[in-house]
């Protein structure tokens, strides 16, 4: 049985069970919700700001890199494709995973689970309570490439010889990030669970 | 229809998925998963509070460290550029990209310290058995819930990538720095496991009765 149904609220921050109505938790001092209302809301307003990100982040550069015979500027991809140049592959992996197949599957997962809520869509709770564990745990994750461009652009500044600098794409790269950490953030998973009928 | 119910404070919830669970004390070492979603609801040891606590004390002194040492420099062609953690947060301080200099010192300084500041101020009190400090719960709250923008382990990863980008470079050198911040990440990993917030919230309850 579900707190809600129970005439229950529960507190998500401490656990603590509270009568329905009641507005703050007794124990920690937070907010009480049976179900965030406005959570979809909040959820397609992350998600559409970080998908428009991501954009710029991948059209602009994210290095800018000049030594004594060259000057280039590398995109994500363009990065990517370099690490595979140099035969650095698990590296090549690793910055392909970070930065393009977790930001666009959380894209999807997230648009998916907010539609699932949407629609009443009353089957796969289990898959869906999984697809929004793993998207909370490894969202953070697409964070890397931007603190790999932190780290070259503070370390190679060889006057001359070489020096690397952050391009504007950094700055599109991590708002599209903390965008889509608000976005699961804002996600209530009791909803996925509301239109179950199999437990009570 | 609450005539039917246990006490509330007896009750636990399911954060996850709003199941209701009656609480029981568990036998030490061993968890308890919500019975609908699968989700850890509490986990009993009871001595973990005095290692949450030493933990956060090391990884606090270690990240000191990991901020006044050198971290890396790099050396080509005669000419040395030493970095520091700071040197890599001010490497966005130009033009537009200034906010994200704010924002990468927050997630990889400024939010890890307040964690680790905010559980040792709440939880000091619990291990020497004391009553808990007046806004221990406030600070406990805040540590959890900045847990999500603490990202310590993933600039370690950030880094050791941008090292294997330089190496055909450059020579990199690795200083103390670098070994204190990996120490902060392992030592944040192993206490962030050991936390249960319900165990937690129990001692506090308890400690101020
Ligand atoms: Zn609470
Ligand atoms: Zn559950």
């Amino acid at each position: 049985m579900s707190a809600r149904k129970a005439g229950l609220v529960a507190c998500r921050s401490c656990g603590q069970v509270h009568q329905l109505g009641s507005t703050v938790c007794k124990r920690c001092g937070g907010p009480l919700q049976s179900r965030d209302e406005q959570s979809l809301q909040k959820v397609w307003a992350w998600l559409i700001a970080g998908i428009i990100a991501y954009i710029p982040a991948n059209v602009y550069p994210m290095l800018l890199t000049s030594t004594l015979i060259e000057r280039s500027e590398s995109t994500i991809i363009g990065g990517v494709v370099e690490l595979v140049d140099y035969g650095s592959y698990g590296v090549a992996a690793i910055v392909f995973i970070a930065s393009v197949m977790i930001p666009i599957g959380k894209f999807v997962a997230v648009g998916y689970l907010a539609l699932s809520i949407q629609y009443g869509w009353n089957d796969r709770q289990h898959q869906r309570h999984r697809a929004y564990e793993v998207v909370e745990f490894i969202g953070r994750w697409s964070m890397i490439d931007v603190f790999v461009v932190a780290i070259l652009s503070a370390l190679v500044q060889l006057e001359t010889i070489a020096t690397i600098n952050p391009g504007i794409a950094a700055v599109s790269f991590a708002l599209s990030v903390i965008f889509t950490m608000l976005a699961a953030q804002a996600f209530d998973s009791r909803l996925i669970w509301d239109a179950d009928r199999t437990t009570t | 229809m609450t005539a039917s119910l246990p006490p509330l404070d007896d009750l636990i919830a399911c954060p996850q998925c709003d199941t209701l669970h009656q609480a029981q004390d568990l036998p030490p070492g061993s968890k308890a998963h919500c019975s609908r979603c699968g989700v850890l609801l509490m986990t009993s040891k009871p001595e973990a509070v005095a290692r949450i606590l030493a933990l956060a004390i090391t990884a606090f002194i270690l990240m000191i460290a990991a901020v006044s040492f050198p971290f890396l420099s790099l050396d080509a062609g005669g000419l040395t550029n030493a970095t520091s953690v700071i040197d890599a947060v001010l490497a966005f301080r130009d033009g537009l990209a200034f906010p994200l200099a704010v924002a990468v010192a927050f997630f990889i300084i400024v939010i890890p310290l307040m964690r680790l500041s905010a559980l040792i101020y709440a939880l000091g009190p619990l291990v020497r058995n004391a009553a808990p400090r007046s806004y221990a719960r406030a600070a406990f709250t805040l540590a959890e819930r900045l847990r999500p923008w603490s990202m310590a382990e993933i600039f370690i990863v950030g880094v050791t990538v941008a090292l294997i980008k330089v190496a055909g470079l450059a020579a990199v050198t690795i200083g103390p720095a670098f070994w204190a911040f990996a120490g902060v990440v392992v030592i944040t990993v192993l206490k962030d496991q050991m936390i249960c917030r319900y165990s937690i919230w129990e001692m506090l309850d308890k400690a101020e009765a």
